[in-house]
């Protein structure tokens, strides 16, 4: 196989076994695990060994077909994007080894429907993260939502009308994007990103223009769950099953503010949206810093920990989306950065929620108590991870948080920075809250002496706690690594001029 | 000043935090996992002090963990007020773990083995704050003591460990995200860098008020120094078991956090921009309401350990009064104070703890003639209390002396009236407890007869430090030499 096909074959090969999983799991339940991780597996060293040719030798543009744009599809595989096809590939291999368990012990006999859209979904993520084209990413992007609202559907509880609610929401957003590109096309007769950016400033920049731009971000934000536009995420994020919940969460929302990005500077320029029409760019940052405050303050009310999470990965869609529009360096690359470490945050934090729900029914406070002793590398994962969320270093949330808040105190947004702060003790309070809950065992516990009976400890199952380790240590490793990371990588993803 | 790169001071960060492993797997035979608490203790001491010849030569080593932000990097550095610190952290940890020893299982405690894989975390985190490069690599060792030390505060798992836990994290999570870590992304937006340099990086970079801000933000960011109304947190940590109390309440946790105001003081501020701005001021007045309130509310508590924490909260505070003082005498008594202090409220606080596992008692008004019958303790506690009241001949006299010098150098007689008024509240608030415990007679005598002294692994360790208030005042040579070359460089 040809190394400048690889990227190609890091998307192709989860759609290949996809299908595999779905005829194979008919004749035989064990076979889907194989295939599933197989597969993964090979994505990811495929899209490791891109994204190291990429830092060597730098970005290229790759024809789908031999069929030349505008007519077929390109794809640009720079810094930025072989880097998400890496988080991508990285994420849904380690997920996908928790989600094996868990959805073998969910859904028993439908896993290889369940693996299927799984994979289908995965393959729609690679799609996005490499496609230079705009019309293509309205395509993957349904591919992957669909995907999404099936594997919810598979769900607990309300899953069904969740799911349901998503799907009016999600083709709402994607409408809105249609419309966008729409105009875009009409405006411009072309849907090629590259063609895009060449011909739009030559144009009268009248309200045709404006219109399919902010058509393309709201829908985009509907789809990210930008705040206010994010209310169908927290009972869809929490109904679902957790094999697809450790590969949903940390990606579809992030790959979506990649979108943004790759909309913003890529097809359109920083001179159209932050200079021509400045006082947007202001209201952005104030819905986002609102957003990071709405969002924290509803996840104190919350009482399951599922559903905590969910309107924290709201609030983290904040960061991004303010850090991004705060129109400078500092601010660009702590938004990618957060890219990053957010999705690692997430897995983290959702692998944690799956090795939980696997040993205890109910993941509402009450029946966390003395977690601790009964499941320790459990809850000392979980530890890690609310501590990048918190923000202490040497973990990774630590080093975004920095690059924001300089952002923001760079660019006079004080009601951003103040908000990131915030959020930073509000999420102190909120997973102390659950730290303290597991490490007590009942409110009044008083413990003299040994001669209290020992807890038995029931870890959860192997294949859901080495993933979870796994993704802990990166929160570590990618936290020291940062000053390479945005050196070598995020560096180049910075339009010029910033 | 030659730093020469060195993996020894990674060295001594680490080999407690690795050590947490043999603790954590030698659960099961708690006399394997004492003696590695007590190897690894001597191992780091060891290690620190290997390091000293170099210091004392005016030089030192470097470390460099990884840039992580442009400009800043997670780097250790060994000089002279690091190495200071980390020895006497690292010496008293050895005296603590043979103290804990002896008290964990007089008491039969449970869950021992979180106790001392939690101290080896802690006591990691300590040294590395002592050697921090700069003010990142602080901070995230600063973190990492605060979180380390919570499995230590709420050992007792009780309700009131639950609060005290609460208030713990609240003050000091919240002081560190909400006031240090802006002072100093502050810092670093004004300077381009977070390193400790001689002389401040500060000169020039910014104006008067800024300055002051950020001096006000990292005195109250570093809430483990508990200045007041920063307090509060630490007589409420006083639930924890009384060797986490001797030494992370007495040594560790609140000498960081002085640690931390000082090395601002000296390496980010410069002691000649805060001359130039008249921002001594700031410093010594915080910290005179502190001491002297604090020594006033010591005053009026009964229970000895929370009698102990309010006098630490004042002692604290004339490390930063010292140092506010900006004369020479002043910051090398405000310096000298920290290993003074360290000595003397360890023993006093392991005189406590022997108290509790040899009598039970934890109040004052119950401790009546328990000096009689406890003489080994009660010595050493009178000898404590001398040298932190200050007078000779222990070592405490030292400090206080040197910083009313510094008071009167500077033209500052007010603050020589108080360190003479907070010293004569020490005295009345610690010789009581000796007076009683010898003179005194309490009601139902017949109950102390089966009270003998504590058990000989807490007897050894507090009779040592308390010994060594003596040793430091005879002997003040070493941490006059290494304070020397920080005060004036």
């Amino acid at each position: 196989m040809s190394a400048t096909n690889l990227h190609m074959y890091a998307l192709a090969t989860p759609l290949i076994g996809a299908f595999a999983v779905m005829v194979a799991g008919q004749f035989s339940r064990r076979a889907t695990a194989p295939i599933v991780l197989g597969v993964l597996s090979f994505s990811f060293a495929a899209a490791l060994t891109v994204f190291l040719q990429v830092l060597s030798g730098g970005g290229f543009r790759y024809v789908v077909g031999n069929w030349l744009a505008p007519y077929g599809i390109e794809l640009s595989v720079d810094h930025l994007g072989s880097l998400m096809q890496v988080l991508v590939s990285g994420v849904a291999l380690t997920a996908s080894v928790s989600a094996v368990k868990s959805v073998a012990r969910d859904l028993e006999d439908r896993q290889h429907l369940f693996f299927t859209l799984y994979l289908i979904l995965v393959a729609g993520l690679h799609g996005l993260v490499l496609t230079a084209d705009a019309f293509n990413v309205y395509v993957l992007l349904e591919i992957a939502s669909i995907t999404a609202y099936g594997l919810i559907a598979l769900g607990r509880g309300r899953a069904i009308v969740s799911s349901f609610n998503y799907v009016i929401m999600g083709s709402t957003g994607a409408c809105f994007y249609l419309l966008g590109i729409g105009y875009l096309y009409i405006l411009t007769g072309t849907l090629n990103m590259a063609d895009l950016a060449r011909i739009i400033p030559t144009l009268q920049s009248g309200p045709a223009l404006a219109t399919a731009f902010s058509f393309c971000i709201v829908g985009l934000w509907i789809k990210m769950a930008f705040f206010p536009l994010h209310v169908w995420l927290p009972n869809a994020y929490s109904d679902m099953p957790d094999g697809a919940a450790v590969l949903v969460a940390p990606l579809m929302t992030k790959v979506t503010i990649y979108l943004m990005i790759r909309f913003m500077f890529s097809i359109f320029s920083p001179a159209y949206e932050f200079i021509q029409h400045a006082g947007v760019q202001q209201i952005v940052v104030g819905i986002a810093a609102v957003g990071i405050v709405c969002a924290s303050a509803m996840a104190l009310g919350q009482r399951d920990l599922r559903r905590m999470l969910t309107y924290l990965i709201v609030a983290e869609v904040g960061y991004m989306v303010g850090g991004v529009w705060l129109a400078n360096a500092q601010g660009l690359t702590g938004a990618i950065l957060h890219i990053v470490n957010d999705a690692l945050m997430t897995l983290c934090l959702f692998l944690a929620v799956s090795a939980i729900a696997s040993r205890v029914e109910d993941l509402g406070f009450e029946n966390l108590r003395g977690l601790t002793r009964r499941m320790p590398l459990t809850v000392a994962a979980l530890v890690v991870a609310a501590l990048s969320m918190i923000g202490v270093p040497p973990t990774c949330g630590f080093f975004s948080k920095w690059y924001l808040l300089l952002g923001g105190i760079e660019a006079g947004q004080w009601l951003y920075v103040g908000a990131l702060i915030f959020s930073s003790l509000v999420n102190a309070v909120l997973f102390f809250r659950v730290i303290e809950i597991a490490y007590f065992r009942t409110p009044d516990e008083g413990v003299h002496g040994s001669g209290h009976e020992a807890v038995p400890v029931r870890e959860a199952p192997a294949a859901m706690l080495q993933p979870l380790v796994v993704a802990a240590a990166a929160l570590v490793v990618v936290g020291l690594a940062t000053g390479p990371l945005v050196q070598h990588v995020i560096r180049f993803a910075l339009p010029g001029g910033f | 000043m030659n730093l020469q790169p060195s993996y020894w001071p990674l060295a001594a960060v680490l080999i407690s935090l690795l050590g947490t492993v043999p603790i954590l797997l030698s659960d099961r035979r708690p006399n394997l996992r004492e003696a590695w608490t007590v190897l690894i203790s001597i191992g780091k001491f060891v290690i620190v002090a290997s390091m000293l010849p170099a210091v004392l030569e005016g030089g030192g080593y470097r470390f460099t963990l990884a840039e992580v932000l442009p400009g800043v990097a997670i780097a250790l550095r060994v000089d002279a007020m690091g190495m200071y610190f980390a020895l006497v952290a690292s010496f008293l940890w050895i005296l603590t773990s043979i103290y804990s020893i002896g008290y964990m299982r007089a008491l039969d405690e449970h869950d021992q083995t979180r106790y001392y894989a939690s101290f080896a975390v802690a006591m990691s985190a300590t040294v590395g704050v002592a050697f921090s490069a700069n003010l990142l690599t602080l901070y995230l060792f600063y973190e990492m003591l605060s979180l380390s030390t919570y499995p230590l505060v709420t050992h007792k798992q009780d309700a009131e460990a639950r609060s005290a836990g609460r208030k713990y994290l609240t003050y000091l999570l919240g002081t560190s995200v909400a006031l240090t870590l802006p002072a100093m992304i502050l810092i670093y937006t004004l300077t381009g860098t977070l390193d400790f340099t001689v002389g401040g990086i500060l000169a020039g970079k910014a104006d008067a008020s800024t300055v002051s801000i950020l001096l006000v933000l990292l005195v109250f960011g570093f809430a483990k120094a508990a200045v007041m109304p920063l307090h509060g947190w630490l007589p409420a940590a006083m639930v924890a078991p009384t060797p986490v109390s001797s030494f992370l309440h007495g040594v560790a946790v609140v000498k960081v956090g002085v640690f931390s105001i000082l090395r601002m003081v000296f390496f980010v501020f410069g002691t000649g921009l805060l001359a130039d701005l008249n921002l001594g001021m700031v410093l010594t007045t915080l910290a005179s309401v502190t001491v002297l309130a604090a020594s006033l509310v010591a005053l009026t508590q009964d229970n000895l350990k929370r009698r102990l924490a309010y006098s630490t909260i004042g002692q604290l505070s004339y490390m930063i009064l010292g140092a506010g003082m900006l004369t020479a005498a002043g910051m090398t008594g405000g310096l000298l104070h920290l290993s003074m202090h360290a000595f003397g409220k360890i023993t006093l606080f392991l005189c406590a703890g022997a108290i509790y596992v040899a009598a039970h008692k934890s109040n004052i008004s119950e401790m009546d003639g328990l000096g009689r019958r406890m003489p080994v303790t009660y010595a050493a506690f009178f000898m404590a209390s001398v040298s932190i009241i200050g007078m000779p001949p222990m070592g405490g006299f030292l400090s206080k002396w040197s910083m009313v010098i510094g008071a009167i150098d500077g033209g500052q007689l007010l603050l020589v009236a108080v360190i003479l008024i907070s010293s004569l509240l020490n005295a009345a608030y610690f010789f009581p407890i000796v007076y009683r415990g010898f003179f005194a007679r309490a009601e139902g005598e017949n109950g102390r007869e089966e009270i003998r002294e504590a058990p000989v692994l807490c007897l050894v360790p507090l009779s040592v430090t308390a010994l060594f208030c003596l040793v430091l005042f005879l002997w003040p040579t070493l941490a006059l030499e290494l304070i020397q070359r920080v005060v004036s460089p």
